[in-house]
């Protein structure tokens, strides 16, 4: 990305429309983009941002919205209350928004999206009865109602189990800044003086942000005005929680997994006080707006989209939903076995699928079934991985007409079985060719689209148990697999850095095809044929279903784990290579009955 | 094809056809009293009284209802787990009735799949099914081994995508002998199944072991023989990610030497053969 397009990436709303909105003692800074016909959707900051945080997310709701902004009494454009002790109370907060709402769109209830404080202040409005009929939905991270946070506690004191008492503890050491807003003075020292300084690199460092400048010039202004939320609030709602705190609007959740700031328990009984409640969970830290913005986007657009049409947000029944709904992933071999099933399970998932093979037919095959159980879309295309030229064509189609893609499966492979002595270079070639240079194409080419856009992915390699496991009688599948295997902990370091993770899949024993189509070297073709049933049927006999690798591949993805070996057989001989290896060695020599 | 079948011959294929015809009558208007909340039980019950009522005494096995993902036998593992349940059907949910009803002494084995609701899955899955009827047909009228067979319409499923559910019947059996029964005056069953019935199984498995043949169409070795003349339920079975569709009806196998007589199915005015031509009508 050039210096210019990161200095955009800043703090400017290009484009906006700025007013300026009188409400009790203060006047607000809104700022507008997009149609005004259009639905209404009101971005609310957090502590210590100002509205510009929302700029990503913003200039892309406004291709299909009318996109609100405004800066929080005491921060950014708007002025501060006088004093301001008792002027950032939750009631002063919810008429500064009415007065916004009514101006921005006084006839049409609005759709409120809020981020940390910006969350906060909006479960404030969307549970008190006066914003009855403005607003029509709302989009909660990262900041939870202080009502339920209050019963919250309060459950976990009356009815303390180890469990509660654990997740308390433990809210209550993520909260440690909290305790220090309430001290007098000291954060406003701080942030005026050194922490004002190093905010913007610390906010850069801790959510992996490429370079860019992502906070306001009115920072210290912002964050000395903004401890008052903390003071005039916290205290006096976490003793006294309201009662009668239920949502009156669709509420859609979306948790990032990697919060520092909040527990993900906190959200754990949401649903008694939202009755209509979509869970999204993400693997990102506390600031979405500036690190998921796509993704945020995507969900918003779906979410808001579906409230208008009096719909409730579909969300897909499979497994981790949460967590892929919406989200593009592309499968290599993904015509039959574990690539078919994967691309099935993110289907399930709610995910968009790219169903890659050389197989046509297959790869048809499953995007159309992947429709049919849950995918929004799912294209097919037909490309053999080791074709370099194929893959950079496929890799600038994506990108062009699908968009980045969030997960990618390098799952293509083909076997070969025979002695290193009987394989000849022309095998050698056709294996690496397919089981390593089809990943490193993959990995080049989408992981670099990933790194490029700044907003974290994953990249899942189908290694094997074969990786590891030395044996006389399958040396070119098992080197090509290591490779595979070893590229992945490289790139897993390289690209730990942007947040992209990289798992290696080592499957074991699984019953697909690829033994019915590997090849044996060094036998004739009826000898072939008849191994290839043989393995085909121990395979069967051993019979461990595609379907549970699909699992441990999204399982994989949700944890970010390295290296996740699947099956039984896979597992002990990974404790085997690490801890006997020299057993290992003694039993490579041995010949397998086929 | 079948009226070069003739005399006695074509009498017995009449009557089997007219018991198959009831029991897809019966399954259809189980079928359309179906709605939410009723039980598998509850669906057994409905197809043995209306079959019943219309003169039915003894069973192959008594009538089956699968809801849900109960249709693909998530999780069967043993036997018992074939008998229906109190799980209640939901709105969208498939379902399949099986029934084999004795009628006069003639039997019939027939699975009916339908879903509560459109369901797309639901019926990609039973368009599916077709090119299994047609395989299935093709390649006994083939004489290829039915341990063959049954690799090649366990490989088709696999291609479509699906899972191959039949594996999980007692045997992993795709298909079994029928055979006329003795009408006796009292018919108890055994495990769900008419004794009578497994009289004749077991008398034909006995000299099918000494012949070289089987009344069980498995994957497994006793099955490597080429298709025996006589009546055959076959019931292809398809799963996918917890739905699941077959069809089960009768194929004739003759010793005729005539390609199209040495095997047909016994009707092909079934509901889920005359669904086919209907999509391809539309």
């Amino acid at each position: 990305m050039s210096e210019g397009e990161n200095m955009r990436r800043a703090v400017a709303l290009e484009g906006a429309r700025e007013r300026r909105v009188r409400a009790d003692g203060v006047e607000l800074s809104v700022a507008e983009l997009g149609d005004p016909v259009q639905p209404t959707v009101v971005l609310l900051h957090g502590y210590p941002d100002s509205k510009e945080v929302w700029s990503e997310v913003a200039v892309r709701l406004a291709e299909h919205y009318h996109v609100v902004l405004y800066d929080v009494r005491g921060h950014g454009g708007s002025t501060a209350p006088r004093p301001l002790r008792g002027g950032f109370t939750l009631e002063k907060l919810t008429d500064d928004f009415l007065a916004v709402v009514d101006a921005v769109s006084p006839d049409r209830p609005v759709h409120l999206v809020g981020h940390d404080w910006g969350s906060v202040q909006g479960w404030e409005f969307v549970t008190v009865e006066r914003t009855e009929g403005r607003i029509a939905s709302f989009t909660s991270m990262s900041g939870p109602s202080l009502d339920h946070f209050g019963h919250w506690i309060k459950q976990s004191v009356k009815r303390p189990t180890p469990r509660r008492i654990g997740r308390l503890l433990g809210q209550g050491a993520r909260s440690w800044y909290v305790y220090l807003l309430h001290t007098p003075v000291l954060p406003e020292l701080a942030w005026r003086g050194p922490l004002g300084k190093q905010w913007p690199g610390l906010l850069q460092r801790s959510e992996k942000l490429p370079p860019g400048r992502y906070t306001a010039p009115s920072l210290p202004t912002d964050a000395a005005h903004g401890a008052w939320l903390y003071r005039d609030n916290v205290r006096a709602r976490l003793s006294k929680p309201r009662d009668d705190a239920y949502a009156h609007v669709p509420v859609q959740l979306i948790t990032p997994l990697g919060d520092t700031f909040l527990s993900e328990h906190l959200n754990d009984e949401l649903e008694l006080w939202a009755a209509q409640l979509t869970r999204r969970t993400v693997s990102a830290r506390h600031w979405l707006p500036l690190t998921r913005p796509d993704q945020l986007a995507a969900w918003i657009t779906e979410f808001v989209t579906a409230t208008e049409s009096g719909r409730t947000a579909p969300v897909a029944t499979g497994k981790y939903a949460d967590r892929f709904g919406g989200q593009l992933v592309l499968v290599t071999g993904a015509a039959g076995g574990i690539g078919r099933a994967t691309a099935f399970a993110f289907a399930e998932a709610g995910a968009r699928v790219v169903a890659v093979d050389r197989d046509t037919e297959g790869a048809a095959r499953t995007a159309e079934l992947a429709r049919l159980i849950g995918a929004p879309e799912a294209w097919a295309e037909t490309v053999d991985v080791c074709d370099e030229q194929a893959m950079e064509k496929l890799a600038a189609k994506v990108a062009t007409e699908y968009g980045v893609v969030d997960v990618l499966v390098n799952n293509a492979g083909i076997g070969l079985s025979g002695s290193f002595l009987d394989t000849t270079p022309e095998d050698w070639r056709k294996v690496l060719d397919v089981n390593l240079w089809g990943v490193i194409h993959g990995c080049r080419l989408f992981g670099k689209q990933m790194a490029e856009r700044g907003q974290g992915g994953h990249i899942v390699n189908t290694a094997s148990a074969a990786a590891y496991l030395p044996s006389r009688t399958l040396p070119a599948y098992s080197t090509s697999k290591a490779a595979v295997l070893m590229l992945s902990e490289c790139l897993r370091a390289e690209l730990a850095g942007r947040d992209i993770g990289v798992s290696a899949i080592c499957p074991g024993i699984v019953n697909t095809n690829i033994t019915s189509t590997a090849r044996f070297v060094g036998v004739d073709a009826e000898e072939e044929k008849r191994r290839q049933q043989r393995t085909a049927r121990l395979y069967g006999l051993r019979n461990y279903p595609p379907e549970k690798v699909a699992d441990a591949v999204l399982r994989a993805v949700v944890r970010n784990q390295a290296v996740v070996p699947v099956t039984a057989e896979a597992r002990g001989g990974r404790l085997m290579s690490r801890f006997t290896p020299r057993a290992l060695r003694a039993l490579a020599r041995l010949e397998p009955p086929l | 094809m079948t009226s070069a079948v003739k005399g006695e011959r074509a009498t017995e294929l009449e009557r089997f056809r007219q018991v198959q015809t009831l029991a897809y009558e019966c399954a259809e208007a189980v079928a359309a009293q179906l709605k939410p909340g009723v039980t598998e039980r509850e669906a057994a019950r409905m197809q043995r009284r209306w079959l019943r009522e219309r003169g039915v005494q003894d069973w192959f096995h008594l009538p089956f209802a699968w809801f849900g993902d109960r249709t693909a036998f998530v999780n069967f593992r043993i036997p018992l787990q074939f008998f229906p349940t109190d799980r209640r059907l939901e709105p969208g949910m498939p379902f399949i009735l099986d029934m084999a009803p004795i009628y006069k002494g003639y039997t019939a084995d027939i699975g009916y799949s339908g879903c509560l609701g459109p369901s797309p899955l639901h019926d990609k899955l039973m368009a599916d099914l077709e090119a299994h009827r047609d395989l299935i047909l093709r390649e006994v009228r083939e004489r290829r081994p039915l341990r063959e067979i049954y690799a090649d319409v366990d490989r088709l499923m696999v291609r479509q995508g699906y899972a191959n559910r039949h594996r999980a019947y007692p045997f992993g059996v795709i298909a079994h002998k029928v055979d006329r029964v003795k009408e006796r005056r009292w018919s108890p069953h055994l495990f769900g199944f008419g004794t009578q019935s497994l009289k004749g199984l077991a008398a034909d498995a006995l000299h099918g072991h000494r012949d070289g043949w089987s009344p069980l169409w498995s994957p497994y070795r006793f099955s490597d023989h080429p298709p025996r003349a006589g009546l055959w339920a076959v019931e292809p079975h398809l799963g996918f990610r917890g739905t699941g569709a077959k069809f089960e009806e009768i194929l004739v196998v003759t010793d005729s030497k005539d390609h199209e007589e040495s095997a047909f199915w016994l009707d092909d005015d079934l509901p889920h053969v005359r669904r086919w031509a209907e999509e391809k009508c539309r």
